[in-house]
Formats: structure tokens, C-alpha cells, sequence
């Protein structure tokens, strides 16, 4: 991007000043050499966000931006329904309430090391990966309504998890207000045999280890410690959430012409919040936040499965369970005035500080984890949301590494077979369905999630807490 | 002109380009490109055949209701598919579809596509009297 188009407002914050139709300034968090590396067309996208009607204070781009559909992935935008606010389907992306959850294990490096290979056997064995998966739950019409209504809820009432699971994961567990009603059909039939299951892309289960602690506090409030092993999982709504995004995008194209809507991207789709096409994506996309939430949690109970026979005195808590592609209604102090906003995060994760109601008792005192999924291979972090990252971007941060690589780039520069041979040099099992898949996500592919975590704590989006790197890894 | 498709950049994603004699053979390309995306097109055997149809209020906007097509058989069916055969009359589209089941060890499939964007989206004649049918699509 060229730094000229920008007025530099602090060490790793950057404004885009207004212009055109935007109805408000651009704000980039990132340090001089992301801001530089990162693609012009997030300068686009975020200045175009900017000119949707309703947008409070500015458009974000979080350290990790880069070029997504309409709006910027890794973009924030809050959006007040009494002035206008629109809610946009682009704005919340395909993958809804995509996410990443942490599971503690209470075991160590050598407990793992000891049985590596035979457990990324059975994780692989045992949790559908890769397109064509099934799952091996099948939901009619009733219990389809019911876990779109009842997310993570649902799935524990049936047996998958405890309660103290929901405690440790955003709302509840449960996303109110879903409307399954407002689901086509066809995003009801595509979810049919794809509950529990991981997906594909840059979706995985990794089992890691806590291999640095920046915030000693912090993580003891996480019951993190060096050396520790975590389990993280990252997926999202599965077929249901894909047909939703592109049942909504294509009405939201054909409608705004109709809701006076001038968009300088088609991508952009959107709709007034106050609009039956508003209300109606609302329902759907929470709803689809319900079976991302439950599909999380599916798979936690597969994972407690496998180290029950595989490692039986393990127990494995959720630390906490973030949700990156969604629009939420919160409260917010704007220019001191408390407001309920609507605020889109493609790519983004809610990271709200300490003290915030929303958080259960245990972690109210040390902000909300924020779990930054690295790419295959690579180290994760764990993070915590900060007093002030209300005032930045309405309590928001990054969401991972961004790729630096096309996918067909990465296919042309490795096999698959070798980035599996350069991982287990390091000590790292993967398993996968596709060879090709290995290839594309390769981590060379990705850019360094290191320096994106550094400038989100930089920033103060974010503090940092733990790194995490990874033994096993199971890829779709 | 001749029929042909290719993969071009998308930071995150993939863009498919169908080029052809007709809109329709562009867009049979661009479907080519699509099952591309997910494995070698040579693997996928044009056994079973079935019925698309859709239907949208411009050729952009069709482009991306057919690709939305596939993917949803695709999704549903467990099939992939290798044969494209494309009539377009205004703004409707209907095309016959050949394929087979998807079989992880055979075709191993790389990633699922999620949607069709209208990233990129564009369909338009060629300078040599052809189509180009090309967008983005969401893995």
C-alpha cells in the first residue's frame, strides 16, 4: 500500500482521510512494514466500506488485512440501525461465525510425543475432515430448527460437551434471536450430513504446545503454563453458513437499487437493519452462528472422545470459544454516549477487556481470550482484550496470519509430500485427505501471524498472552 | 477462440476464467475451472449426468447463480463434475451436468468452495469474437 495515501496517527494506527462518498475516515492498525506489504486493494475496500449509509467513527483494517469480497478481510464496521445502518451479508463473508476454540488438557510435551502418531491416527480416524466428509449425525427438520435455534446449547442438551462448556464460549453458547425460518432449504440440505465435521481450506485441529508465556497473570487466569498442551480447533458453519452467505448476497444485490443504495461494490450487499431484508438476514446469520457454535462443539466431543482412549486421564476444559466472521449487536461508548450498534467483523475477533459483563466470572478479571489461529505448522497465540480496545476498532483484533501466497502459487512451489517431510523434521504429524490441500496451505504460503499478533499487542487491540505451536495437526 | 479455461490470483482465494466461442461455452469453461479448483478435471469421469437450471437478471449476475449451482450439487449430491453442457436463452440458464461421486482417494480433493463472488466478476465479448465468463470463488 502507499504509505502517501495515509496520515500516520501513531506507531501501528493509520487513517485513510476521507474522500469521495465516505461518509467517514479509514483506520488501518499496523505497523510501517504490514502497512506496506499489505494490498492496495484494502485501501479500497475499507475507503468503499466507509461509504455504506450508517457507519459510526470509521471503517477498521486490523494488522492482519488483506483483500476479501466488499469489505476488507480482517475489517470492522459498526453500524447504528436509528440512523440508517445497514447490515451487509458480504460484510459477515461465506464461512459464518467461522472461529477457533482452545481446549486445555492438563498434559504435557512427552505425554503427547509418547503416542504422536497413534493419536493423529485416531483424531484423524475419528473427526470427519476434507470435502465429501459426513458426519455421523443426521438432523430432520425438528432437531435442524432446533440446533439452529439452540447453538452450542443444543449440543450439549444432546450429549456432546458439559455446561460448563457454554460459560466459555460468546454468548452463551447461544445465539439469541436466530430465526431457522429464514433459512432456504437449500442451506437446511447442505447442512444435512455436515454436522461435525472440520471442512477443508485453512480449517484444522491441532494439538499444541504452550511454548512461550508473555503475560504470566493473564495466563494463570487461562490456566496456561509453559509447556502445557492445548487442543485448537478452527471451523466454521459448514455448508449452512456457505448457502446463507450466497442466498443473502444475492438478494442483498438485487435489493439495494430498490432501498436507494448507491455501492460502489456490488460485494457490498447490503440492507437497511430497519428492512424485512435486514431482519430476515439477521435471523438467518444468527442462526448460522448456532450451527457453527454446535458444530464447535460436536467436534470437542469427538477430540475428549479420542484422549479418552488414548490418553484416559486427560480431561479437556474449554478455555474459550471466539466466533471471527459475524455482525453482533453491542453496546458502545461513542464520543462518551453509550450506543447499541451493530457491528460487522469479517475476519476479525471480539476482543472485549476486563470487566466486561459479557464475560463469565472466571475471566471477567483478565479480558476475553482472543484465540489467533497460525497456519498449518506455524505458531498460534492466545491473546486477551484490552481496557482500551473499545476506543480502537469497538473491542476488535486481528483473526490469524492472511496469506502472502495465492493457493495455486503454493501448489507450484511445493508437493505436498515434502511440507509433510519438512514438518516432521520438526516434530509435527499432520494428516490429511489431500496431498494437494498440504500444498496450498503450506506455511510458507502465510504471512508471519508472529508480527501480526506483535502489532495487534502493539496496538493495543490486543495483549498478548501465550504462544502455542503445534505437535499434531489434522487438516480437512 | 478456442474453449479454454485458467486459474487467475486472488490473495486468499480463486479466480476462475472461462474463455469460449459462445457465452454458454464460457461458461461451460468457467464451470471447468471451478471442478479445477477442487481437483484434476482429468480424474472425474462424465458417468451420471443431471439437470441445472438458473436464472438471474443479468449475464454477471448468471455466472454467478451457475457457479452457485454447482456447488450447491456438488455439496449435496457428493458428486464432482467433468461435462458442461450449456444453453443460455436471455436470462435464464439450463445445463446438462455430468459427473461422478466424489472418492477422496481417487480425486483427492483439495478444498471445498464455499460461493461464488462477485469479486472480479465479469462476462463480456473478446476482441476475436468470443466470451469471457471470470469471478472469484470463496474456498
Amino acid at each position: 500500500m502507499d504509505l502517501n495515501l495515509l496520515q500516520r496517527v501513531g506507531p501501528c494506527e493509520w487513517e485513510i482521510p476521507r474522500h469521495g462518498a465516505m461518509r467517514v475516515p479509514a483506520r488501518i492498525y499496523a505497523d510501517e512494514a504490514l502497512v506496506r506489504d499489505m494490498d492496495s486493494k484494502v485501501y479500497d475496500q475499507a475507503s468503499n466500506v466507509a461509504m455504506l449509509p450508517g457507519i459510526v467513527r470509521a471503517s477498521y483494517a486490523m494488522p492482519d488485512a488483506h483483500w476479501g469480497y466488499g469489505f476488507p478481510i480482517g475489517g470492522v464496521a459498526a453500524f447504528d440501525a436509528d440512523a440508517g445502518g445497514v447490515v451487509s451479508a458480504g460484510g459477515v463473508g461465506f464461512d459464518v461465525s467461522c472461529g477457533v476454540r482452545c481446549l486445555l488438557t492438563g498434559l504435557k510435551r512427552d505425554d503427547i510425543i509418547a503416542v504422536q502418531k497413534p493419536l493423529a491416527d485416531a483424531l484423524f480416524e475419528h473427526i470427519p475432515a476434507g470435502l465429501g466428509s459426513t458426519g455421523s449425525l443426521r438432523l430432520n427438520g425438528t432437531q435442524m430448527h432446533a440446533m439452529l435455534t439452540g447453538g452450542a446449547k443444543w449440543a450439549v442438551e444432546r450429549g456432546y460437551g458439559t455446561a460448563a462448556d457454554l460459560e466459555r464460549i460468546e454468548e452463551r453458547g447461544q445465539m439469541l434471536h436466530a430465526k431457522p425460518g429464514e433459512v432456504s432449504d437449500q442451506a437446511k440440505t447442505r447442512q444435512r450430513d455436515e454436522m461435525g465435521t472440520l471442512g477443508s481450506g485453512n480449517h484444522y485441529l491441532e494439538v499444541q504446545e504452550v511454548t512461550a508465556v508473555y503475560d504470566a497473570a493473564t495466563a494463570d487466569a487461562y490456566e496456561l503454563k509453559l509447556g502445557d498442551i492445548v487442543v485448537m480447533i478452527h471451523c466454521g458453519s459448514r455448508g449452512l453458513g456457505h448457502q446463507i452467505g450466497t442466498d443473502f448476497l444475492r438478494r442483498m444485490v438485487a435489493a439495494a437499487v430498490g432501498y436507494g443504495i448507491t455501492l460502489p461494490d456490488r460485494e457490498l450487499a447490503c440492507a437497511p437493519i430497519q428492512s424485512e431484508l435486514g431482519q430476515q438476514y439477521l435471523g438467518a446469520m444468527r442462526a448460522a452462528i448456532n450451527c457453527a457454535l454446535a458444530n464447535r462443539q460436536i467436534l470437542t466431543h469427538l477430540v475428549r472422545e479420542v484422549f479418552a482412549r488414548q490418553l484416559p486421564r486427560a480431561r479437556l476444559p474449554l478455555l474459550y470459544d471466539v466466533s471471527h466472521n459475524t455482525c453482533k449487536v453491542e453496546q458502545h461508548a461513542v464520543d462518551g454516549v453509550q450506543r447499541q450498534l451493530y457491528v460487522h467483523r469479517k475476519g476479525a475477533t471480539r476482543a472485549f477487556g476486563p470487566g466486561h459483563p459479557d464475560l463469565p466470572e472466571a475471566l471477567r478479571r483478565a479480558g476475553q481470550p482472543v484465540l489467533i489461529g497460525g497456519s498449518m505448522g506455524t505458531a498460534s497465540y492466545v491473546l486477551a482484550g484490552t481496557a482500551g480496545s473499545e476506543q480502537l476498532a469497538f473491542a476488535s483484533a486481528c483473526h490469524g496470519a492472511g496469506r502472502a501466497m495465492s493457493r495455486h502459487q503454493a501448489f507450484k512451489t511445493w508437493s505436498g509430500r515434502q511440507v509433510v517431510d519438512d514438518l516432521a523434521r520438526r516434530q509435527i504429524v499432520i494428516r490429511s485427505p489431500s496431498p494437494r490441500g498440504i500444498a496450498e496451505e503450506a506455511p510458507g504460503a502465510y504471512k508471519d501471524v508472529g508480527a501480526v499478533v506483535d502489532t495487534a499487542d502493539a496496538a493495543g487491540l490486543a495483549r498478548k498472552v501465550a504462544r502455542v505451536e503445534p505437535l499434531v495437526c489434522i487438516k480437512g | 477462440m478456442q474453449d479454454r479455461w485458467e486459474h487467475f490470483e486472488h490473495g486468499a482465494d480463486v479466480g476462475v476464467r472461462g474463455y469460449g466461442q459462445s457465452k454458454a461455452a464460457a461458461f461451460e469453461q468457467a464451470a471447468l475451472g471451478l471442478t479445477a479448483v477442487i481437483t484434476d478435471v482429468d480424474r472425474v469421469a462424465a458417468r451420471d449426468s443431471i439437470d441445472v437450471a438458473c436464472e438471474a437478471p443479468d449475464d454477471e449476475a448468471l455466472l454467478v447463480a451457475w457457479l452457485d449451482a454447482l456447488i450447491y450439487e456438488m455439496a449435496v449430491r457428493r458428486m464432482l463434475f467433468s461435462r458442461f453442457d450449456v444453453e443460455i436463452d436471455g436470462r435464464r440458464l439450463t445445463a446438462r451436468v455430468a459427473g461422478e461421486p466424489t472418492s477422496v482417494p481417487r480425486h483427492q480433493p483439495t478444498v471445498e468452495v464455499k460461493g461464488a463472488t462477485y469479486t472480479a466478476l465479469r462476462v463480456a465479448p473478446t476482441d476475436d469474437g468470443g466470451w469471457v465468463a471470470q469471478t472469484i470463488v470463496d474456498v
